[in-house]
């Protein structure tokens, strides 16, 4: 066995981390990406600009900003006192918060382009043979932006899995708990174990190569609908 | 009581601060056969169709239908809930579903319509009207515009809509596909209990479709009522420019067969065409193009090719398109004709208005 026990573990809260976040970044990040390709509001603007922040922030910069919510005397860190539960800071839900801020451009974006793209005319179609907003959503909606849900996925998932600074500022190094494969591989470098590093790196290479080539051929793909489904 | 859509909208688009446009009618017609809504691009129409189906979420007024109300105050049914069938300008199948799921998507979303005793033959009856058995299995990207545009239109029929809307149907079709498509609608008009709301800026696709017509014009009607009855009054305006003409009312009153011809009686005068084996008594719309119609002053027609000669009424002269050529507009009895001359004869005749003048009548079709 070429990964150690800690590199395992790594490896496993890595999937696990990503597993969660895409996930919930879904479920917010539809309604969301919906809300922005239907307004006129002016509110537009300023919000996209928000949901894009993460995109040009240095990871340092939200890490630290969520530190110090999450501290005691911090917004989150009352919430959570608050109900009784234990501070975010050095948490794998903590982690799980930070990241779903940290990637919800990957998956915002994506799902709004294809909102966008889409327009409104197949659901006014639907609509008028008789679909509610919500079957208008199932039957016509997910469907049709197919692809911009899994170019959705595929981004949210594999950008939490790339993630390090938030994690290191705001999770720390406490293994099978915050210590991911991005802070494992670090890890190996500091202790000049170089052999495990690059174990490690070349399984985070032929990963990334492997998320980004299925998503050029599923784009391709796309292209002819209808005639090769 | 007579089954009754009784309608009044009031609808204003902002576009970027600019040109304001303002939507604003009120109309009751009795709802059967095909009632057209026509008027040039920007007019209003497609707003006015998009507001009775419920998707102008800003339009205001009213909209029952035989005395079912989907809109007044305090009541405004969304889309999902009104007995329409709409048909969009351009195709709009789903793409992700294959002809027949397109159908079957309708049909699954109507309560009940699936467990009608007659919904199978029902089904098969529109899918022979409007010949698309062999298209079912194919999916949107593989079918012609026109198959396409038959698919959507059996959608809309499939759910058994008590109104179906038809926003331009033929519009994004090629004029050999739009031929496709008329024998269908009329068919439509022919075999279903269903009124239609037909929008259209098509002259040609309304006189052989419709049978009331609703102008509109600026967001305002302008006139409406029986289609040959208002159509007549105004000054028809063909596919293409230089197209202006009339249309009059008549009927089949006489056969020549020696020399082929058939007399059209309008106003108590007889119009001579070819016989195209058109019955007596047959109610058809006529269309005479300006262009085909020339003016004189003298008596002597005796010795000239054309036909048809009628005393007429100058009542307008108007600038054509080109400045060379005007556009005479003459009453014959109730009937209105335009006359395309050029400017220079109307010079050499000393047209003027009211003036009684022969009007001659080079050739004419029967549109319906």
């Amino acid at each position: 066995m070429i990964f150690s026990d800690a590199d395992l573990n790594a490896i496993w809260l890595t999937l696990k981390l990503a597993t969660m976040v895409t996930f919930l970044l879904l479920l917010i990040g539809t309604p969301i990406a919906w809300w922005l390709s239907q307004t006129r509001s002016w509110l537009k603007a300023p919000l996209s600009a928000i949901f894009a922040l993460p995109l040009i922030l240095p990871p340092t910069v939200i890490g630290f900003y969520l530190l110090i919510a999450f501290a005691p005397e911090g917004p989150v860190g009352h919430l959570t006192s608050f109900f009784g539960l234990d501070s975010l800071v050095f948490s794998f839900w903590g982690l799980v918060f930070a990241s779903c801020i940290y990637s919800m451009p990957f998956v915002v974006q994506p799902l709004q382009n294809a909102f966008e793209t889409m327009g409104n005319r197949p659901l006014e179609v639907a609509a008028s043979l008789r679909a509610t907003p919500i079957d208008q959503f199932l039957s016509v909606v997910l469907p049709l932006c197919r692809s911009g849900f899994f170019t959705a996925t595929i981004l949210g998932f594999a950008h939490t899995v790339g993630e390090f600074g938030v994690v290191l500022m705001i999770g720390g190094n406490i293994e099978g708990e915050t210590r991911v494969v991005s802070v494992q591989i670090y890890d190996h470098v500091e202790a000049l174990e170089y052999s495990q590093a690059h174990y490690l790196s070349a399984a985070m290479l032929l990963f990334a190569f492997i998320i980004l080539l299925s998503l050029y051929i599923f784009q391709n793909k796309k292209t002819s609908f209808g005639v090769r489904l | 009581m007579p089954k009754m859509i009784s309608a009044k909208f009031i609808l204003e688009h902002k576009t970027n601060g600019s040109n304001d446009f303002k939507l604003d009618v009120e109309f009751d017609v009795s709802s059967k056969g095909i009632i057209a809504i026509f008027g040039s691009s920007g007019c209003g129409k497609t707003s006015l169709l998009r507001a009775i189906a419920g998707l102008e979420k800003n339009a205001t007024g009213r909209f029952s239908l035989n005395k079912k109300v989907w809109q007044d105050n305090g009541t405004n049914l969304p889309t999902y809930k009104r007995s329409i069938g709409y048909v969009f300008q351009e195709a709009s199948l789903f793409e992700h579903l294959t002809a027949y799921g397109n159908l079957n998507y309708a049909t699954k979303r109507v309560k009940n319509l699936s467990r009608l005793d007659d919904h199978e033959t029902y089904f098969q009856q529109i899918i022979d009207l409007m010949q698309i058995e062999d298209l079912l299995p194919k999916y949107p990207a593989q079918l012609s515009g026109g198959e396409r545009q038959r698919v959507a239109i059996a959608r809309a029929l499939l759910i058994r809509p008590d109104l179906l809307l038809m926003d331009e149907p033929l519009a994004a079709l090629d004029t050999a596909r739009k031929h496709e498509i008329i024998p269908f609608l009329l068919r439509i008009r022919n075999e279903f209990d269903v009124p239609i709301i037909y929008v259209s800026h098509s002259v040609d696709e309304i006189i052989k479709l419709a049978d009331h017509i609703i102008m509109l014009k600026d967001g305002k009607i302008t006139d409406q009522g029986d289609v040959a009855t208002t159509l007549s009054k105004h000054q028809y305006i063909g596919e293409e420019q230089n197209q202006t003409g009339a249309v009059l009312n008549a009927t089949i009153s006489k056969h020549d067969k020696m020399w082929h011809l058939i007399s059209a009686e309008f106003d108590g005068r007889l119009l001579w065409l070819s016989d195209n084996q058109e019955k007596i008594g047959q109610k058809v719309r006529v269309k005479i193009m300006a262009k085909d119609v020339s003016l004189s002053v003298g008596q002597n027609h005796q010795e000239t090719s054309i036909l048809n000669h009628f005393r007429a009424k100058i009542c307008a002269i108007t600038t054509d398109t080109h400045p060379s050529m005007k556009l005479v507009k003459l009453k014959i009895g109730d009937s209105v004709l335009f006359a395309r001359i050029s400017a220079k004869s109307t010079n050499i005749l000393n047209l003027e208005l009211g003036m009684s003048v022969w009007a001659h009548i080079k050739s004419a079709s029967i549109l319906s």
